[in-house]
């Protein structure tokens, strides 16, 4: 496999696309910090001891925080976990003087902490994970592995399962996909392609034949 | 007493009544206080002091003079606009849904994307009426402030019109309009006379005469102040009937229609007039009759209502279904949920919430909610849009009908008229034309063609004369003035001849005495207007050659008076008291002593005059049915033997029945000298009749009674009623297109059957039913009789047992007819069936069939007959006829008709059509389209008709497949995301779909899309039977647009999701990748089955799709937006795209082969015209490239 080879967690069963999950969130206190207080689209995340939660919500909440090392021949091989979100989101999305504030002080803890002296503009696996998935089966981008891995590599995965998935009964995954122009690996559209455009062919051979066989006269129209 | 106490109680409502007139409370005490007073006095007069007003206006709260036409102020527009608007189902649904949306538990979309599409709909609705009212007001505003001459304390000043008050006098100068309705007091004419134009009110551009009463008149002429007493009838509505009296100087005189001047009307000819206010504002007969016509809704309508049924089926379907998944899912997850990452019922924040449940109402109440909150994500599932969409649709259609130059009538400068906007579409599917016939088949210009006089038939050799009297008149020359006519009248040379001999016998004195008659019974009016240019030419010795412009009611009478002038008898002057005939040159004054104006009971006209020497005649013309029977019984000629009297009766009566079977409308003539003693007695009855306030006519109809018998017959008139340009052909052409035409007329039998002969309609190899019974029995004898010859089976025999069933009594007498009928059916079938049948029957037989049980049988009868000809009908019983076809058959119908009788049978048609011709204007007000001819009802039909049916049947599936598409689509994701009625679209985008993205290119398809050309359909009208079959939108359609629209919902949703299985992407990429691909997918569906592809058109559905990424990137650009930059990631991948044109191809393939096998093997009328009419086009363009190529 040639670099850059990314780096997918994957879950299954993960309804990051319900109504109560995605709504859960809010862009302004994103962009705006504790300047914005009006967060009830939070709920049931918006507040800890009376005092605003950035980032608040369940999206935020529920950060994904399984990490990833990875050994080839007892060398660990550099993973890039940078400019793994979209730059849109880094540069306008989130707020780059935003700092998380009261994060994961509740009764219960859904995911990962975010250390309150990065902005969040910088905090990336957050940025990935708001970018909430559209189905239950979802991959998310991990980080990228800048070298090329041969045929026979052997490599070693060292999982840090921090990550509750046993309460909703999901699974999770870990991928290596190099990308080609159409994006990851998907034999669909491909097939797709050809089964359509064969069977649009072969329909129009036959109503050539039954053109050239019995032309419709126009004598008496 | 009594007074008194009603004077107080007025005071108190007089009181305020000075700011608003109109308030409507007010009205309400004003009407009780009516109701009680009507117990006081029985008549319930109105009572107008003649300039008093302040008294006029104490006695009863009468309305002020200004007018409102419009609905709204600036204060009441929101509230009232609104509660208006709301008064729509489709609204109220939006209405819904919006408030739905404002539950916390149910806020789908943000609370103002929710609000979007009813505040859209309600601000562009709320626009349009603004608009409509602020022109409204601009016109009333000018209306109101119109001035006008007032008396004001003893002097006439200028007065506002919105200040006239009732009771005040108000003088009107020349070609001035007038302001209120009057009595006239004066005019300056001393006799009293008044010409009105009355072209506002009723559309007839010929001049009307309004007399002031003689006994005022004079009065006024000197100068004289007035004051009196008018006791009138309440306003109503009736613009052709006034009664009222006046209680002037003592004395005490009937006021009837002739001596009221209604607002709105034009007077002309006449340098002044004096009247008095009786009727002002909103009260007057002028604005109580501009109420709208009754709506009515198309048939396609009520069938897309019984589909929007289907569609609310499926979208309950769907919200239970998501309802149920939702209740399962949350049963089988039921411990996780406290817990579980994206469900979290539970707070678990220190804080006030810590340990309560989120949003979470219970199992029950969940289920429920996630019901509603589907009813949000799927509300366009219900194309409440369609509505709105409809009505810009048939506006922009009625544009192009009215603005089709094949459709203006140059002659009268009328174009078409749209004047109901709401049943378009039903003209492509008119089964049957029930027309009138005077006026719509025919011109209703008159021409004087035959004349039977004393038993002689003249007008065989007809010459024109372009100088009437010109050969040989030397006692016209003599006098020195000729009478020159605006209208071109031909005359039988032999009957001039006749009549320059002297009065010496019989025959002479009788055709002196026809042709006064026809002078001088009737209500024409003469308007001389100098001519000097022609006077030059022929005639240099008499300067003065004077045109005569004869101006009356009723064609007949003018056509009558033109040829009476033709001959030599010339009116030249009427006056209410006298007119002068110019006979042959000399003028000739007699004294109208009163006059009976004609009525449909009595079918006849008199005028009672006396001669210069004194002698009194009466003059008679009527309708012969009603002529016949009260002739002298042994007519004495003029004082001759009986064998010469008989004669000239069986002779005119030959000469009757020849001229209405040459399509002629004929008219006996006859007269007869009055006794001093009847004179008295008549003239008795007369006064006191025409004095009464209550039952007049019926009075005057009994006076006339006393004058109209033993009439001597003078002879006979026979009058050409011309067919109107293209008659022939159009029905021809409807013919051919399906439509069965049926005339309905009030001419008698052989005058209808003429007509229908030289219109086409009946053909000679026909088999004539003619149904002219006297009684019950009678008319049953001849429809069974007739159904048994011709094997006519019962139309509907499925409906004739339920029938049965239903009212076995009633009907005990058919069924052993419907055996016979079967049999005989079988027995002349073989015979019979090639001929086509007409069907002619009489308004007497009518009578009988259409009130009893025989109704049925003329159904059966008529609807296998290829024509049906009406004569004799009552307006009532043409609405009859219409409602039999209506309440038997699914069949449209259609009336067409140009006069006040054809009013009920176009109000109770389907679609019904005035023809704004020659008998005013009431035809037309109650139309749902007008237009100047007859044979623009093919073009409506057979072009517009079919256009309009074909676009708004497709236009309606197109709706439905549209939103389905969407809201299947979004149903299909719900399932993936746990039954939480998520959508992945932006609350924008699924605002918007309906609204923005798609909603311009069908309304543009709606107006402009033309399947064939006006060419191919006029040349073959058999094409309209599309419409008949119901082929652009049946039940049949509905379902295959519905399979379809799963089918490319599945597509939508389906690619996508396996393009995109196990990636990484997100809601909003997913959401704008679907939003995308809808619209596209919808408009290359919609470019797919455009026809007729112009310039808007691209525009319309190309732009849609650019708008739509417009949108897109604008809603994209917006940081706090979670979509934020979504389309610019995507856009830059081929996968994108790729899948985009993916499920374009596939979804549409089927649709595609579907289309290609049925316009192959199974072609459609419609499509193989179109493939001739391209063939055609294309051979024509190869023509012209090789033209120039060899040039």
């Amino acid at each position: 496999m040639e670099a850059p080879i990314y780096i997918y967690y994957q879950l299954d069963n993960y309804y990051q696309n319900h109504r109560r999950y995605v709504k859960s969130r809010d862009d302004r206190q994103l962009l705006y910090g504790l300047k914005y207080n009006d967060t009830s689209s939070c709920k049931p995340e918006q507040s800890n001891n009376g005092l605003p939660i950035v980032p608040c919500g369940l999206i935020a909440w529920s950060l994904f925080n399984d990490t990833f090392t990875f050994v080839r021949e007892a060398a660990q091989l550099r993973v890039n976990r940078k400019n793994i979100a979209w730059k849109s989101d880094r540069d306008h999305k989130f707020g780059k003087h935003v700092y998380p504030f009261n994060f994961q002080n509740g009764t219960l803890i859904g995911g990962g902490k975010l250390d309150p002296s990065i902005p969040l503009s910088d905090q990336e696996d957050l940025i990935v994970w708001m970018r909430t998935a559209a189905l239950p089966s979802f991959r998310k981008l991990y980080g990228r592995i800048e070298e090329d891995l041969e045929a026979d590599d052997i490599i070693v995965v060292n999982i840090l399962n921090n990550y509750n998935t046993y309460s909703f009964g999901g699974k999770k995954k870990l991928i290596l996909s190099t990308s080609s122009w159409l994006g990851g690996k998907n034999d669909f559209l491909g097939m797709a392609y050809i089964a359509v455009g064969s069977s649009c062919i072969f329909i129009s051979l036959v109503f050539m034949l039954l053109h050239v066989k019995n032309p419709r006269s126009y004598a008496n129209g | 007493m009594e007074l008194q106490h009603n004077s107080t109680m007025i005071e108190t409502s007089g009181a305020s009544l000075v700011q608003d007139k109109s308030n409507k409370s007010q009205r309400i005490r004003h009407r009780s206080l009516q109701l009680e007073d009507s117990l006081l006095s029985e008549d319930n007069p109105r009572l107008i002091y003649i300039n008093d007003p302040r008294r006029t206006n104490d006695r009863y709260e009468f309305t002020g003079n200004e007018i409102r036409t419009s609905k709204y102020t600036i204060i009441t527009f929101l509230p009232k606009n609104l509660f208006i608007q709301f008064h729509r189902v489709a609204y109220l649904y939006f209405l819904a849904i919006a408030a739905l949306n404002q539950l916390p538990p149910l806020a789908v979309f943000g609370r103002t994307v929710s609000l979007f599409p009813l505040l859209f709909v309600l601000c562009v609705t709320a626009i349009k009426d603004g608009y409509e009212d602020w022109r409204r007001h601009r016109s009333d505003k000018k209306e109101n402030n119109r001035e006008a001459l007032v008396l004001q304390s003893g002097q006439f000043r200028i007065k506002k019109w919105k200040k006239i008050r009732a009771g005040e006098v108000v003088k009107i100068i020349a070609d001035e309009t007038i302001p209120c309705d009057m009595v006239l007091l004066g005019t300056s004419d001393p006799n009293g006379i008044a010409y009105i134009q009355t072209m506002n009110l009723d559309g007839e551009s010929n001049l009307k005469t309004r007399y002031a009463r003689q006994e005022t008149a004079s009065m006024v002429f000197e100068g004289k102040m007035i004051s009196g007493l008018i006791r009138c009838e309440q306003p109503n509505r009736n613009i052709y009937e006034f009664t009222g009296n006046m209680e002037f100087n003592e004395q005490r005189f009937p006021l009837s229609q002739s001596n009221i001047i209604l607002r709105g009307c034009q007077l002309k000819n006449t340098e002044w007039v004096i009247g008095v206010v009786v009727y002002a504002g909103q009260e007057t007969k002028a604005m109580l009759n501009s109420a709208a016509s009754p709506s009515k809704r198309s048939k396609l309508e009520s069938y897309m209502n019984r589909e929007t049924l289907w569609l609310s089926v499926f979208l309950f379907v769907m919200c239970a279904v998501v309802a149920l998944g939702m209740g399962l899912w949350l049963e089988r997850h039921r411990d996780q949920l406290d817990t579980m990452p994206y469900y979290r019922k539970r707070y678990y924040t220190n804080g006030q919430y810590n340990g309560k449940t989120y949003k979470y109402y219970g199992l029950i109440m969940e289920i429920f909610f996630s019901f509603l909150s589907s009813i949000i994500v799927f509300q366009i599932m219900i194309p409440i849009s369609l509505y709105i969409t409809m009505e810009l649709v048939r506006l922009g259609q009625s544009y192009f009908m009215i603005e089709d130059k094949h459709m203006y009538d140059s002659g009268t400068d009328s174009r078409f008229q749209c004047r109901s906007l709401n049943i378009n579409e039903d003209l492509g599917q008119i089964r049957y034309v029930f027309s009138d016939k005077t006026g719509t088949l025919t011109e209703n210009k008159m021409e004087f063609r035959k004349a039977s006089v004393y038993g002689k038939n003249y007008g065989n050799s007809l010459c024109k004369t372009d100088h009437p009297l010109q050969e040989a008149n030397i006692s016209a020359a003599a006098v020195g003035r000729r009478w020159k006519l605006k209208s071109e009248i031909t005359t039988d040379a032999e009957l001039m001849e006749f009549l320059h001999q002297d009065l010496s016998h019989d025959e002479r004195i009788a055709a002196h005495e026809f042709f006064l008659t026809l002078a001088a019974c009737n209500t024409v009016i003469p308007i001389l207007t100098r001519s000097s240019s022609s006077s030059c030419t022929m005639t240099d010795l008499h300067e003065d050659v004077e045109a005569i412009d004869y101006q009356g009611e009723s064609p007949d009478e003018q056509a009558l008076v033109s040829a009476a002038s033709a001959y030599g008898y010339t009116l030249i002057e009427r006056t209410s008291g006298h007119i002068v005939i110019d006979v042959n040159g000399e003028k000739l004054r007699l004294d109208v002593l009163g006059l009976h104006e004609f009525d449909s009971v009595r079918k006849r006209m008199s005028v009672v005059i006396r001669f210069p020497n004194n002698d009194v005649k009466v003059l008679v013309k009527g309708a012969d049915s009603s002529m016949f029977s009260i002739l002298a019984q042994e007519t004495e000629g003029i004082g001759h033997g009986e064998p010469m009297g008989c004669n000239i009766r069986l002779a005119t009566q030959s000469h009757l029945t020849e001229y209405s079977s040459q399509g002629l409308r004929t008219l006996v003539v006859a007269a007869r000298n009055l006794s001093g003693e009847e004179l008295e007695q008549w003239q008795c009855s007369y006064e006191e009749a025409s004095t009464s306030l209550t039952e007049r006519s019926i009075k005057l109809r009994q006076t006339a009674a006393l004058i109209e018998c033993n009439l001597n017959l003078l002879g006979a008139t026979g009058i050409e009623d011309k067919l109107q340009d293209g008659v022939p052909e159009t029905i021809e052409s409807l013919r051919q297109a399906g439509i069965k035409v049926w005339v309905l007329t009030g001419d008698k039998q052989e005058t209808a059957i003429s007509i229908g002969l030289s219109c086409k309609l009946l053909t000679p190899n026909m088999h004539q039913i003619i149904i002219n019974g006297n009684s019950e029995d009678e008319c049953r004898n001849l429809l069974v009789d007739a159904k048994n010859k011709y094997g006519v089976k019962s139309a509907d025999h499925r409906n004739k047992n339920l029938k049965i069933k239903r009212n076995a009594e009633s009907d005990y007498l058919e069924i052993p007819e419907a055996r016979t009928s079967n049999v005989s059916h079988a027995v002349k079938a073989a015979g019979m069936a090639n001929a086509p049948l007409a069907l002619i029957i009489d308004g007497n037989s009518l009578v009988y069939i259409l009130e009893k049980d025989l109704e049925r049988d003329l159904f059966d009868l008529a609807t296998s007959c290829k024509v049906v000809l009406c004569c004799r009908v009552a307006p009532l019983q043409k609405a009859g006829i219409v409602d039999l076809i209506k309440s038997r058959t699914d069949d449209m119908t259609l009336a067409i008709g140009d006069g006040a009788n054809d009013v009920s049978m176009i109000q109770m048609a389907d679609v019904g059509v005035g023809i704004s011709g020659q008998e005013g204007r009431q035809a037309v007000m109650a139309s749902d389209f007008a237009m100047g001819q007859f044979r623009f009802l093919k073009r409506l039909l057979l072009v517009h008709g079919h256009w309009n049916y074909q676009r708004v049947g497709y236009l309606v599936l197109y709706n439905f497949y549209r939103n389905a598409v969407f809201v299947l689509m979004l149903f299909w994701y719900i399932l993936c995301t746990a039954f939480s009625t998520t959508s992945a679209l932006t609350d924008w985008s699924s605002m918007f779909y309906s609204v923005i993205y798609t909603s311009v290119p069908t309304i543009v398809v709606g107006i402009l899309d033309k399947d064939l050309s006006h060419k191919t359909l006029l040349q073959y009208p058999k094409l309209y039977g599309a419409g008949h079959r119901q082929e652009s939108y049946n039940l049949h359609l509905f379902w295959i647009t519905m399979i379809d629209t799963l089918w490319q919902s599945l597509v939508l949703f389906y690619i996508p999701l396996f393009t995109y299985k196990e990636s990484s992407i997100d809601i909003w990429s997913m959401g704008s990748l679907w939003t995308i691909a809808v619209v596209i997918l919808v408009n290359i569906h919609l470019a797919m089955d455009i026809q007729r592809w112009v310039l808007i058109t691209h525009i319309a559905t190309w732009g849609s799709i650019v708008i739509t990424y417009v949108c897109m990137v604008i809603l994209d650009s917006i940081p706090i937006f979670p979509n934020y930059w979504t389309i610019f990631h995507l856009a830059r991948s081929a996968t994108y795209w790729l899948t985009i044109l993916l499920i374009i191809i596939l979804a549409l393939l089927p649709r595609f082969i579907f289309k290609a096998i049925h316009r192959t093997f199974w072609p459609s009328d419609i499509q193989i015209a179109r493939e001739a009419e391209i063939l055609r086009k294309r051979r024509g363009g190869l023509g012209s490239k090789l033209g120039q190529g060899s040039s």
